[in-house]
């Protein structure tokens, strides 16, 4: 009985140790390129960088094309939101995948798809040269690539919003006079407020990281299509201190990000405020 | 003036009523929970389709399913109090009552002395600016009918609006609301569950039952003349429904109904018949009556309740068949050792009785 006992105890403790080395190697995995990371900026050096024309550059770059991609994804996923999560239809099921598969895909191949559809020889591209306008190579072409990988993350998250607001809430807009355009933007929107923010955001941080299908749609020219993780990953190769700034300045970006889907848009407003008034 | 047909199937419920209520009146949908209340108004306001039947308001056909005709609710003239009044948390109480107003197109400041007209006249008039998420029940009762009222409906829907309060809140507003409601110009259907609401608000009544009006009239005509078991029991009455026994040789007049025979003192017509007993017409024994008693029923005590809570009388009702509500005085309850789960016969006089077809 004792030994059986003592075999019982020492079981549950090999576990308990077993678990806690395993979900010790993945903080070490998740935590330490992130701590090293930044334990390796020098702020004097930081500083330098990113005064450096060509980050700077491609800092702005990033920012044009990420917003842009942002405010693309956020207009034309609210009516597809809206539908989602308010209307049952054929063909219902192939939309959502549709709309959720660049959130699977490799990045790389959703820029081949891209350019077998919209480059010079593509499905459209004819169509597309014949208005003039050219997407392959092109500022314009990093934001179709970002937008392409970010929609899933805004419609997402703008349905679920939607599929949380009270139908009675709908229903005492309806009559009121209350159209169904005019209820979804006094009524909808306001009350999925945080979703929407929350999704905006997302799809925001995943435009501004995307690497593979910018990379592949629209290349890598400083200025026109050098956003910011190409220019990092350029960089590793002649400049590791330039790489780890603009890494770094990544990863602050990313962080709060993150902070603000957490606390909620509102109350991470609230904490800078404090925070600024704090410093003054 | 509404004129409304409803139909609508759902898997295991169908609603088929068809109802008026004239303008300047208030009418009361009323019936059990499931009776199809709700859906009924669902129909009225547009926000559901109508199966058959059509929804007429004066010269204005909102709904007519013969003609493919339906009108979305928000181009109907409607104001609508939900069960929960619905209030929209994230607007101020001026900006809720202002909203019909801006969703058809009046600028704000057009619509700020409408808002504080009304929100005047329902004694609400300090609470403009707050938040409609802080407002108590009562409060949000008020800026709810503020909110339908502004826009001057031609149909005023009205979903339990007293089920949402506590009861103190509850007597005190019912008699503001129903003197609000006499003074309206719109035909107005007020939802209910609560038989004493029926006859409050009621000018005119529809009762309910699984989807069928069982009864329509003025109140006065549900109390004298009730023609559903529901309705017998919203009054507070016992019910016999039958049909007359003729032939034979029987001399006094006599109705079969499906609990037996009933003797009578009026020559019934040749149709349905139904006869109602008052509680106090009915008397009860502890042996059977001897002698010529007609009408006894044999049955067991399932409640006494004092009747008024504190008064002279005790309402009892008895588990025979049917299920009878008498009255008796609390010296007859001390004489007869009444208690419940006890076995009695009860007995009324043909004289006792009121018949009508």
């Amino acid at each position: 009985m004792a030994s059986a006992e003592g075999r019982g105890e020492l079981g549950a403790w090999l576990a308990r140790v077993a678990g806690a080395l395993l979900a010790g190697g993945l903080m070490v995995l998740l935590g330490l390129p992130l701590v090293s990371l930044v334990l390796r900026i020098d702020p004097g050096v930081l500083a330098d960088r990113v005064r450096e024309p060509l980050i700077l550059q491609a800092l702005r770059l990033s920012l044009v094309t990420s917003l842009s991609a942002t405010a693309v994804v956020v207009a034309s996923g609210l009516p597809v939101a809206y539908l989602l999560a308010t209307r049952e239809f054929r063909g219902k099921r192939v939309l959502e995948t549709l709309i959720d598969l660049p959130m699977v895909l490799p990045p790389t191949v959703a820029g081949v798809a891209l350019l077998t559809a919209f480059g010079r020889n593509g499905l459209a591209g004819h169509a597309l040269s014949g208005a003039g306008i050219t997407l392959p190579f092109t500022t314009l072409g990093v934001v179709v690539a970002q937008a392409f990988v970010a929609a899933p993350f805004f419609v997402g998250a703008a349905r679920a919003g939607f599929q949380e607001v009270d139908r009675k809430y709908l229903d005492a807009a309806a009559t009121l006079r209350a159209s169904p355009f005019h209820a979804l933007a006094t009524v909808l929107v306001p009350l999925a407020a945080p979703a929407l923010l929350a999704g905006a955001a997302t799809s925001w941080a995943r435009a501004l990281g995307e690497f593979g299908a910018t990379i592949t749609f629209a290349g890598n020219m400083p200025g026109v299509t050098q956003t910011m993780p190409l220019a990092v990953y350029l960089a590793l190769q002649s400049d590791l201190d330039a790489a780890i700034a603009l890494s770094v300045l990544l990863l602050l970006f990313s962080l709060t990000v993150l902070l603000s889907i957490r606390l909620g848009p509102w109350r991470l407003a609230a904490v800078l405020a404090r925070a600024r008034r704090a410093s003054r | 003036m509404l004129d409304a047909h409803l139909v609508k199937r759902r898997d295991a419920f169908a609603l088929d009523a068809a109802f008026q209520a004239p303008a300047g009146s208030t009418t009361v949908l009323v019936g059990e929970s499931g009776a199809g209340k709700s859906t009924a108004l669902r129909l009225l306001a547009g926000l559901d389709r109508l199966d058959q039947g059509h929804v007429v308001v004066g010269a204005e056909r909102w709904a007519d399913v013969s003609a493919g005709r339906h009108l979305p609710a928000w181009q109907r003239s409607i104001g609508l109090v939900a069960q929960d009044y619905a209030l929209f948390p994230h607007l101020s109480v001026f900006d809720n009552v202002a909203f019909g107003l801006r969703a058809s197109g009046q600028p704000r400041r057009h619509a700020r002395p409408m808002v504080q007209e009304t929100l005047d006249s329902l004694g609400i008039a300090a609470l403009i600016d707050r938040p409609a998420a802080r407002l108590s029940g009562g409060q949000q009762q008020r800026v709810a009918l503020a909110r339908a009222l502004v826009l001057r409906p031609k149909l005023l829907l009205l979903d339990e609006p007293l089920s949402s309060l506590d009861l103190q809140t509850r007597r005190a507003v019912r008699g503001e609301l129903r003197a609000l409601l006499r003074r309206l110009p719109c035909a107005t259907v007020y939802v209910t569950h609560s038989p004493v609401e029926a006859l409050v608000f009621g000018d005119g009544i529809v009762v309910l039952e699984r989807g069928r009006v069982a009864q329509a009239g003025s109140r006065e005509d549900l109390l004298r003349h009730p023609r559903s078991p529901f309705v017998a029991e919203l009054v507070g009455t016992n019910l016999f429904v039958g049909r007359p026994v003729t032939g034979g040789r029987i001399v006094t007049p006599t109705i079969r109904t499906a609990e037996g025979v009933l003797a009578l003192d009026a020559e019934p017509g040749p149709d349905m018949v139904y006869v109602t007993v008052s509680p106090r017409e009915i008397t009860l024994f502890r042996e059977a009556p001897g002698g010529s008693a007609q009408n006894v029923f044999l049955g067991t005590v399932r409640e006494m309740v004092p009747e008024p809570p504190a008064g002279e009388r005790v309402r009892v009702v008895l588990d025979a068949n049917p299920t009878l509500v008498v009255e008796v005085t609390r010296e007859a309850v001390a004489s007869l050792e009444l208690r419940e789960g006890m076995r009695l016969h009860a007995a009324f006089k043909a004289t006792g009785v009121r018949v009508y077809s």
